[in-house]
């Protein structure tokens, strides 16, 4: 992909994410990580190649069809992008607002996501009141509220201390042992090298692939297998700049 | 702690997901209020001008003229009245009367002066005063002359009739007109603020697709708060207008503007839709610009 008329930023990326996976995005900044992540949360388009989201070719889906495989995307923002004049309680609720659900029936399940990340007293704060890691667990909050089936987080330690950090981490793995898949860009190698999870790094605007090695934080459970989940069969699937596709063609 | 923390929970509303934006929305309900306050005006002045008109017509549809040419060794004046007494019983005839020498005379002393008077052959009128429910037609009134044996021209006023109604019709037409356009400089003004309000709340509308809303949904945030907008300005404007009327009415006396403009006290209520196409105007316009922008994002 590209921005305009600069070059390529990614080329030839292809990967292809197993449904119920866990990994990590790195590489240095600037290298093309959130925009790699903006392709699959469909707010950009590549030049070339094809991506597949749920099973369903992006390029070719129809345009009113695309807001249906937006919704389940979570996506936490590397700027958080929270609504600055909607109180923390309304910033979670609007996923579900916006795909159509009734207040009172999400009324209770917002309090107790907020209260499970730390928020519990303050529901009804406004974000610029909230200190950089209290947003980041905003945004977070928000990024699952509606049980995707797929969670992106772009630097969703980044304004944390360690500690945190590592809370940030925990409630991943449990999302995704809950069988949400998750693709979080990070900085942060030593967070990287504790989860033991397995890394796409890019380097150059190339994709390559490393395996997990758990160090400090073995971890001994796959994911359970995924109850409620009617698409099991489903695939997410990325596939970037695949070189057979349509060469040199851009958009 | 916890009681502060419920009670807001219990009443929890789902918050306007667009930021209230003070300065521009004052700009806008002033011009929205304004355009619907001249809107309401030309409502008015069209309802008033109307039934002037209408007042016009039926004065002069309630009259006829006729013009007796006496036979030889008749005078004028027995012609006339004999013409009178004939048109008196025609159907649809309520009053028939001679205008006397001595008052046409009178009427035509202040033009012509008293030498001339003697020498002009004044003409001999008879005026009809016609039952204005089943007038009589000037057919009608030329046959029973006729049938009489007296020769004389039937004048209906049919031209000024015509001229009034035509009148009429173009005070309704540029009321139409005027309605058209100011809906249209409302639709146009709602749209460009609709574009500002997207371009200022770039961050909001982008969140909101990227979190899977639907355009239609977009578009419904930005033509319920404009379509309310304008509601209130259309109230408003539609309230000053009342003022106004009433105003004109009041003050307006028996000489002035009143018997030009007749206003009843109901013609007021004329302007009570004001709010509502006010609102249904922006909220299309809002709409249809919302749709138009998004359709460029991906
Ligand atoms: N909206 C944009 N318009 C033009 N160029 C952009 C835009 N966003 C990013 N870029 C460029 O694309 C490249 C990759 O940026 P990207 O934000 O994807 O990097 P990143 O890996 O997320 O970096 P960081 O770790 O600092 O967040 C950079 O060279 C950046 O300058
Ligand atoms: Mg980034």
């Amino acid at each position: 992909m590209r921005y305009g008329r600069s070059p390529e930023v990614l080329k030839d990326v292809a990967f292809t994410l197993a449904p119920g996976s866990f990994h990590f995005l790195t590489g240095a900044s600037g290298a093309g990580k959130s925009s790699l992540l903006k392709l699959i949360y469909l707010a950009h388009r590549p030049s070339r190649g094809r991506i597949e989201l749920f099973g369903h070719d992006v390029e070719s889906a129809s345009r009113n069809d695309l807001p249906f495989l937006r919704r389940r995307v979570g996506v936490v923002f590397q700027e958080f992008r929270l609504l600055d004049h909607l109180s923390a309680f309304d910033n979670v609720a609007l996923p579900l607002r916006i795909a159509g659900a009734k207040p009172d029936e999400y009324r209770d399940d917002v309090a107790e996501l907020l209260t499970w990340v730390g928020l519990g007293q303050r529901l009804w704060a406004m974000p610029p009141t909230l200190s950089g890691g209290e947003k980041q667990r905003l945004a977070i909050a928000r990024a699952v509220v509606n049980r995707p089936d797929l969670l992106l987080a772009d630097e969703p330690t980044g304004n944390v201390d360690h500690e945190m950090a590592l809370r940030i981490l925990r409630l991943f793995v449990e999302l995704n042992r809950l069988g949400t898949t998750v693709l979080i860009a990070s900085h942060d190698q030593d967070l990287v090298r504790r989860s033991g999870m397995p890394v796409l790094h890019l380097y150059d605007g190339k994709l390559t692939r490393h395996s997990g090695e758990a160090r400090a934080e073995p971890r001994s459970t796959r994911p359970a297998p995924r109850d409620e989940t009617p698409q099991a069969d489903e695939q997410s699937e990325f596939d970037l700049g695949d070189e057979n596709d349509f060469g040199e063609d851009e958009a | 702690m916890s009681v502060a923390t419920e009670d807001p929970m219990a009443r929890w509303k789902p918050a306007p997901l667009l930021p209230r934006d003070e300065e521009r929305e004052f700009s806008l309900h002033f011009v929205v209020a304004v355009l619907c306050f001249l809107a309401c005006l030309a409502a008015v002045a069209a309802i008033g001008a109307d039934r002037a008109a209408s007042g016009w017509a039926r004065d002069i549809r309630g009259e006829a003229t006729v013009q007796v040419r006496p036979k030889l060794g008749e005078t004028g004046s027995t012609a006339a009245a004999r013409a009178a007494e004939t048109l008196a019983g025609v159907k649809g005839v309520t009053e028939a009367a001679a205008l006397e020498k001595e008052k046409a005379e009178e009427l035509l002393k202040p033009w012509l002066g008293d030498a001339v008077l003697d020498d002009l052959p004044i003409p001999h009128l008879v005026t009809v005063r016609l039952d204005p429910k089943a007038p009589a037609t000037a057919a009608d009134l030329h046959r029973a002359l006729s049938a009489a044996g007296i020769d004389g021209d039937v004048d209906d006023h049919a031209r000024w009739l015509r001229d009034v109604e035509r009148a009429a019709g173009l005070v309704r037409w540029i009321a139409f007109g005027v309605f058209v356009v100011v809906a249209a400089a409302a639709g146009a003004v709602v749209a460009f603020a609709t574009r500002a309000g997207m371009a200022a709340q770039k961050d909001v509308v982008e969140v909101l697709h990227l979190s899977g809303a639907r355009d239609e949904f977009i578009a419904r945030v930005f033509q319920t708060r404009f379509g309310r907008l304008a509601f209130e300005a259309g109230a408003v404007g539609a309230l000053a207008a009342i003022v106004v009327a009433l105003a004109l009415k009041l003050l307006g006396g028996q000489n002035g503007f009143t018997p030009a403009l007749p206003l009843s006290w109901w013609d007021v209520t004329a302007v009570s839709p004001c709010p509502l196409i006010a609102a249904t105007v922006a909220a299309l316009a809002a709409r249809l610009t919302t749709l138009r922008l998004l359709r460029g994002w991906e």
